[in-house]
């Protein structure tokens, strides 16, 4: 029955929304770690979302997501002049992440937004799957 | 006498399966609001009704009298799903909007929800007339 495969489309997104959240508390998490170099700096996480096509051809509706790949920001860390500071290198630097807390903020509400349309989804067909089980009564 | 079930029960029976099929694709493109790429998709509720509506009550329906040939039978309904036409879509590729995608699937579960009354009235019906109180 469809209304059971509801559940499958909708918890799929409702994984897929949390390990979107999860990238926003690391990425929030590791706004200020300081590094001592470049390349070892922690760099913003973001993850890809796919549809997934299941194979049988009578179960062609069944159309979850899943995260493909979480990809790592290519954009420069900020380099900051600090001689005192115990990570500095020779040249007096700290470098930080290249985390745009306001960007993660606005990302950590759409993530909870579409999870709670989707927990909304998976409540209605909860409900309709039970009138639907006390038929005819 | 005997008695079909799927006659007494009339359209509604394949209203639900239709209504839930239906639930499934809105269901998907919920789950796909944040996927790039991701195309938002409908049924044509009515056309494909209708369509069964027409052959229930039409009884010089084709017949499939070889093994090969492809099956009329109307409770099989093929929901083809079509494309829906985003009014805003968006940078992405994405072309699911949220707010009418809710709206559809609770238009949906009141209209499964109303069938389903449908369904145990006549459900009701029946053991009203088994009994013969």
């Amino acid at each position: 029955m469809s209304l059971l495969g509801n559940f499958d489309i909708a918890g799929s997104a409702l994984s897929a929304q949390s390990i979107r959240l999860n990238t926003v508390a690391s990425n929030l998490a590791n706004a200020e770690t300081v590094s001592s170099t470049a390349a070892g700096t922690y760099r913003a996480r973001q993850p890809q979302f796919e549809t997934i096509f299941s194979d049988s051809m009578q179960n062609r509706q069944n159309m979850g997501v899943r995260v493909r790949q979480i990809l790592e920001s290519q954009g420069a860390p900020t380099q900051q002049y600090q001689p005192e500071h115990p990570m500095a290198d020779e040249k007096g630097y700290i470098y930080l992440p290249n985390v745009n807390a306001i960007e993660e903020m606005a990302n950590m509400i759409s993530a909870s937004r579409s999870y709670q349309s989707n927990v909304e989804v998976m409540n209605t067909s909860k409900q309709l799957l039970m009138r639907t089980l006390s038929l005819g009564q | 006498m005997v008695i079909s079930l799927d006659n007494a029960l009339g359209i509604h029976t394949q209203a639900l399966t239709l209504y839930s099929q239906r639930s499934s694709v809105l269901a998907a493109n919920l789950a796909n609001a944040d996927t790039p790429n991701f195309k938002a998709r409908d049924i044509d509720f009515k056309g494909i009704l209708r369509r069964a509506a027409m052959k229930t009550s039409n009884p010089a329906s084709m017949k499939s009298t070889q093994p090969g040939h492809i099956g009329t039978s109307s409770t099989a309904l093929a929901a083809e799903r079509l494309y829906r036409q985003p009014d805003q879509p968006s940078l992405d590729g994405n072309t699911v909007e949220v707010q009418k995608e809710q709206a559809a699937f609770a238009d949906n579960a009141m209209r499964y929800m109303a069938t389903l009354r449908f369904v145990t009235g006549r459900v009701q019906g029946m053991m009203l007339a088994l009994r013969g109180e």
